[in-house]
């Protein structure tokens, strides 16, 4: 931790505000205060017992101080339920109003699906608006997802339950699904791999959105023409996952943050408008509950590699 | 001709789908509810049913767990066709006898249809 965000952390009125908590209801604020009267009463309760020498005295002055943490406790305890409280309720709001948004976006989605299809007189006049129709639309669907994603994560709801995956086959599907769209901005998706079948037990939803957000912003910060180099490498406990491009890169500054919910660096905001932020920051939560590593190298103007390694059960296909 | 029964209570949903089979060849009846959903299995006897899970009357998991109690319903392929995503809801789903749980959101009309012949096919 930096100095000075040492320094932020003990200035407690701006923490407070930070949480929209009053001072009586603010943890960052009583629970050094509990600390402070704890040294007072201490100290109070020697000079007392050096003056009175009556225990009963000095046992009612030690009841009396208790009595006051007592309170101060109580009310720590119910502004971190508060916060608590306050987290779950932006997690589960975030929860319904996506599955509520996703509704209307199915509709959109298919009716376009059906008019967009090739026997369908409408697509020969405005094919390329509809198009884009269903670009925007499917954007939406991501950022729907994505924050489904956050809420999930935030209410410690775990993806589906480890099963049988073939992670080399799993891998190759995404790969071609991403074709398309790098083969539009001239870029080569390369595996590099000496796996030939590897069937793991993992999380295959957690490990699918993994593979598909490194992926997706590996393309989408290749200015145009380029190559993203994927490699897997079976550490026999350990399965590494590298994706190597010759993109944007990240600024130095920025590489402390870029993890964080919703932070999009600045050199990628010039050449990228479109993205939420999320999706490093989900890539990094499932990895970590997985009880892997993830971590990438990057330089600007020059690329980025971002890799991740996960602790693997290898089981035979049956 | 295949008969599909899909229990929907979104039109727009409803309608996209039902036109995209039929131009796939199916025969699509629709059911705007849990109960009507039910009463429709047990007459027709499609070959496959697509369920939503939220719906009004009775909910798909309701609808789901008749259509398995019952002898002339139980052997009929079901997708769950919805866009709840929780994984104790899947789990839920697939144990009480779903074939496949799809979340609409995240796949084409293509990909369902894929899908739904490939199920057909088996």
């Amino acid at each position: 931790m930096s100095t000075k965000k040492k320094y932020e952390s003990l200035n407690f009125l701006k923490q407070c505000k930070k949480n929209h908590l009053e001072l009586w209801q603010c943890p960052a604020f009583l629970f050094p205060l509990t600390g402070l009267l704890i040294i007072i009463a201490m100290i109070s309760t020697y000079f007392i017992a050096i003056k009175y020498t009556q225990p009963e005295i000095v046992a009612l002055i030690v009841i009396g101080i208790t009595t006051i943490l007592f309170i101060i406790n109580h009310f720590i305890i119910q502004g971190v339920e508060t916060l608590a409280e306050a987290n779950k309720m932006k997690s589960e709001f975030i929860g319904i109003v996506s599955h509520q948004l996703r509704t209307p976006l199915t509709g959109i989605k298919w009716t376009l699906n059906l008019i967009m299809r090739k026997e369908e007189k409408i697509n020969d006049c405005y094919g390329q608006e509809l198009k884009e129709i269903n670009d925007n639309n499917e954007r939406m669907i991501k950022l729907v997802n994505d924050l489904l994603g956050v809420s999930k994560i935030e209410q410690k709801n775990p993806y589906i339950k480890s099963e049988k995956i073939d992670v080399k086959k799993l891998l190759e599907k995404i790969i071609k699904e991403y074709n398309p769209i790098a083969k539009a901005k001239n870029i080569e998706i390369k595996l590099d791999t000496k796996i030939d079948c590897l069937f793991i037990e993992f999380d295959k939803e957690g490990i699918s959105i993994v593979f598909h957000n490194l992926i997706d912003n590996a393309i989408k910060y290749i200015k145009n023409k380029g190559h993203v180099k994927i490699r897997l490498i079976n550490k026999n406990k350990f399965l590494r996952f590298e994706i190597e491009d010759n993109g944007v890169g990240i600024p130095k500054k920025d590489h402390e943050n870029i993890f964080k919910k919703f932070f999009r660096s600045v050199n990628i905001m010039k050449h990228e408008t479109v993205g939420t932020g999320l999706g490093l920051f989900i890539a990094k939560s499932i990895i970590n509950k997985s009880k892997g590593k993830i971590g990438f190298h990057s330089k600007e103007n020059k690329g980025t590699t971002f890799w991740f390694e996960i602790p693997i059960k290898i089981t035979k296909n049956i | 001709m295949k008969k599909i029964l899909f229990i929907e209570d979104e039109s727009t949903i409803q309608k996209a789908i039902s036109r995209y089979l039929e131009q796939e060849g199916y025969k699509v009846k629709n059911a705007l509810d849990g109960e009507i959903g039910l009463k429709s299995a047990k007459e027709i006897k499609p070959d496959l049913i697509l369920l939503d899970l939220i719906l009004p009357k009775k909910d798909g998991f309701d609808v789901l767990r008749e259509l398995k109690k019952d002898e002339s319903t139980k052997n009929i392929p079901v997708i769950a066709l919805t866009n709840l995503e929780e994984s104790d809801n899947i789990e839920k789903v697939l144990a009480l006898g779903a074939t496949a749980y799809l979340i609409k959101a995240n796949y084409s009309l293509e990909e369902i249809a894929k899908k739904i012949k490939q199920i057909l096919n088996q």
